[in-house]
């Protein structure tokens, strides 16, 4: 069961669309940010809240990638390894922090700290290569770079 | 010397507030409009020749006029912060940085088509823009820029942010319309367009961001003003943002039609040391390539259009000798096929199929005929496609090909790449 203020924050969103259904996508993000991924309980609670039928839920969910559909480590790195990535070096970045955090793309490490993903491109083109780890962009990484802000987080 | 107009303001400390926006001489621009008529600002608007900066040029204050004038008909704006093109990070500077300046062009558009509510349907991964934006759209209804009865006048506004999350698709407009209304990001099939029925079955202007930042210095500075900056039919100063192999990569705002030999040499720095150009991709990765001959050719729709290219979102991205075009032509058509939303076959299907050919080919493993099998899909899916999304990878890759067949076939020859030598 979502807290009580994560279900007074989904039913103030309607406020914002002309229908309650426009508010599935910020709800979901609600959701992610209490459980850490979309539950399917969490899913439920949305589509009870709004008053929209789970499968409206479940479909949206499923279809944008910025839902995890199951845990991720406390830490989620994703690395931009689109074309301008790419030329300068995202491979390499990738292929450093698989070395270093023993876990391939997609895994978790066992500690439940870290997920690494490769993703398309997050908008950071100019300043490549570059990283998102959970809401904050690093931009014009090195290894050395890397290894700092990896060991800055707790 | 050109003086940035719509990244003015970014390097000045907390430009994102709106304390240092109207210092700068911010929401004059919405106290003259509102003393405007709205007919008149949606014809200083078309005088001006602004195009839309998102990728396609539409005419922005045409666009406007397509709206009904039926006031009891609602309207809504939205305005379209979905970057996601690979090449492509120019919204988010004016996000990040300047959110009062589209605020403003977005409160000045929705005045002029008698839209009382405004979405901005940002990415989900700018969550700093995102909160950026929010802050900004609270200080202006602090200010009375926003909300009921702006500076006095009968003019209310409300503005909202919609996060994405994660689907390039939703920079179709009428994906990003079904993404607001709850649903998967799947487009709509064209007509009726947005103008007759968008956002909740209502008549809806979509624009991009820097279309959008474009308008307070139309209205300032008036439509001559504006249609005197670069060529006559694309004109007004341009924000091109450059990545790849040059020795400055970052965002650099010129006029419109600024040729790409000065835009790479002059601004970006040009090419690292010992590394020559090979090809550049011009506006966003679905533009053809062009390679060196090409590089005199101005930055504006008309003249990336006739040499076979485009100008999309003027986002240059450069490629030197060093990196294989055949590895290039995989990871921005894996782009393409990992974004398909899925909702029509030729695209579904066809961009699946391709990408697997492609693998085979950039690995080493490719087969006598594959690259005439790529062309041939490249004919089935061009065309057939419920959105340009399938269109953009095909001409992508038909560009690449055209310019760099010699590459392709060495890989399916050899088994390995030319300039690796893998």
């Amino acid at each position: 069961m979502l807290s009580e203020n994560s279900v007074k924050e989904i039913s103030e969103l309607t406020s914002k669309y002309a229908t309650k259904r426009s508010a599935i996508m910020p709800a979901l993000s609600v959701v992610q940010r209490e459980h850490g991924y979309v539950t399917e309980e969490g899913m439920r609670d949305v589509a009870r809240i709004l008053g929209v039928r789970p499968v409206l839920v479940f479909e949206v969910a499923t279809f944008y990638t910025m839902y995890n559909k199951k845990p991720v480590g406390k830490y989620h790195i994703q690395v931009c390894t689109n074309i301008a990535c790419s030329l300068l070096g995202a491979e390499h970045l990738m292929d450093f922090l698989s070395r270093r955090l023993g876990i391939k793309t997609k895994e978790t490490t066992s500690d439940k700290k870290f997920t690494l993903s490769a993703v398309e491109c997050l908008g950071s083109c100019g300043t490549a290569p570059m990283m998102q780890i959970n809401d904050n962009y690093y931009e014009n990484l090195t290894e050395s770079k890397v290894e700092e802000i990896l060991n800055g987080l707790r | 010397m050109f003086e940035p107009v719509l990244l003015k303001n970014i390097n000045t400390p907390e430009s994102y507030k709106i304390d240092t926006y109207i210092k700068n001489g911010g929401y004059e621009a919405l106290k003259k409009a509102l003393e405007m008529n709205p007919d008149s600002i949606i014809q200083t608007v078309k005088d001006s020749g602004l195009r839309g900066r998102g990728g396609a040029g539409f005419p922005t204050g045409l666009k406007w006029s397509f709206i009904t004038k039926d006031p009891t008909i609602a309207k809504y704006l939205c305005c379209n912060a979905d970057e996601g093109e690979p090449g492509t990070f120019k919204d988010r500077a004016i996000i990040e940085y300047d959110p009062h300046e589209l605020i403003e062009g977005m409160a000045i558009a929705c005045y002029a088509i008698g839209a009382a509510n405004s979405y901005i349907y940002i990415r989900g991964e700018f969550a700093l823009g995102a909160q950026r934006l929010e802050d900004a759209i609270s200080e202006a209804n602090a200010k009375g820029y926003l909300g009921k009865n702006i500076l006095g006048s009968k003019f209310s506004l409300n503005m909202y942010v919609h996060r994405g999350a994660g689907a390039y698709i939703c920079g179709e407009e009428t994906a990003l319309l079904e993404s607001i209304e709850g649903r998967r990001a799947l487009p709509r099939i064209k007509p009726p367009f947005p103008a007759q029925v968008g956002l909740f079955g209502k008549p809806t202007v979509i624009n991009n961001v820097e279309t959008l930042a474009c308008v307070p210095h139309i209205i300032n500075n008036g439509a001559a003003w504006f249609a005197a900056i670069g060529p006559a039919k694309s004109p007004g100063p341009k924000i091109y943002g450059i990545s790849g192999n040059v020795n400055k990569p970052g965002l650099y705002e010129l006029p419109m039609g600024t040729p790409l030999r000065e835009i790479i040499y002059d601004h970006a720095g040009g090419m690292r040391a010992g590394k020559t150009l090979k090809a550049v991709i011009p506006g966003g990765v679905s533009a053809p390539m062009l390679i060196e001959p090409d590089l005199d050719i101005p930055m504006d729709f008309e003249s990336l259009a006739a040499k076979g290219s485009m100008l999309g979102s003027g986002a240059i991205v450069v490629i030197d000798d060093s990196y294989c075009i055949v590895k290039a032509a995989l990871r921005t058509h894996e782009f393409f096929h990992h974004e398909s939303c899925g909702k029509c076959t030729p695209c579904r299907e066809g961009l699946d199929w391709l990408v697997k050919v492609l693998r085979r080919v950039e690995g080493g493993e490719g087969e006598q005929g594959d690259i005439d099998l790529i062309l041939k899909l490249c004919v089935d899916i061009f065309g057939r496609t419920f959105c340009p999304l399938g269109d953009g990878a095909v001409m992508a890759l038909r560009g690449a090909i055209n310019h760099f067949r010699n590459e392709f076939e060495y890989h399916v020859t050899h088994k390995r790449c030319m300039v690796g030598g893998r």
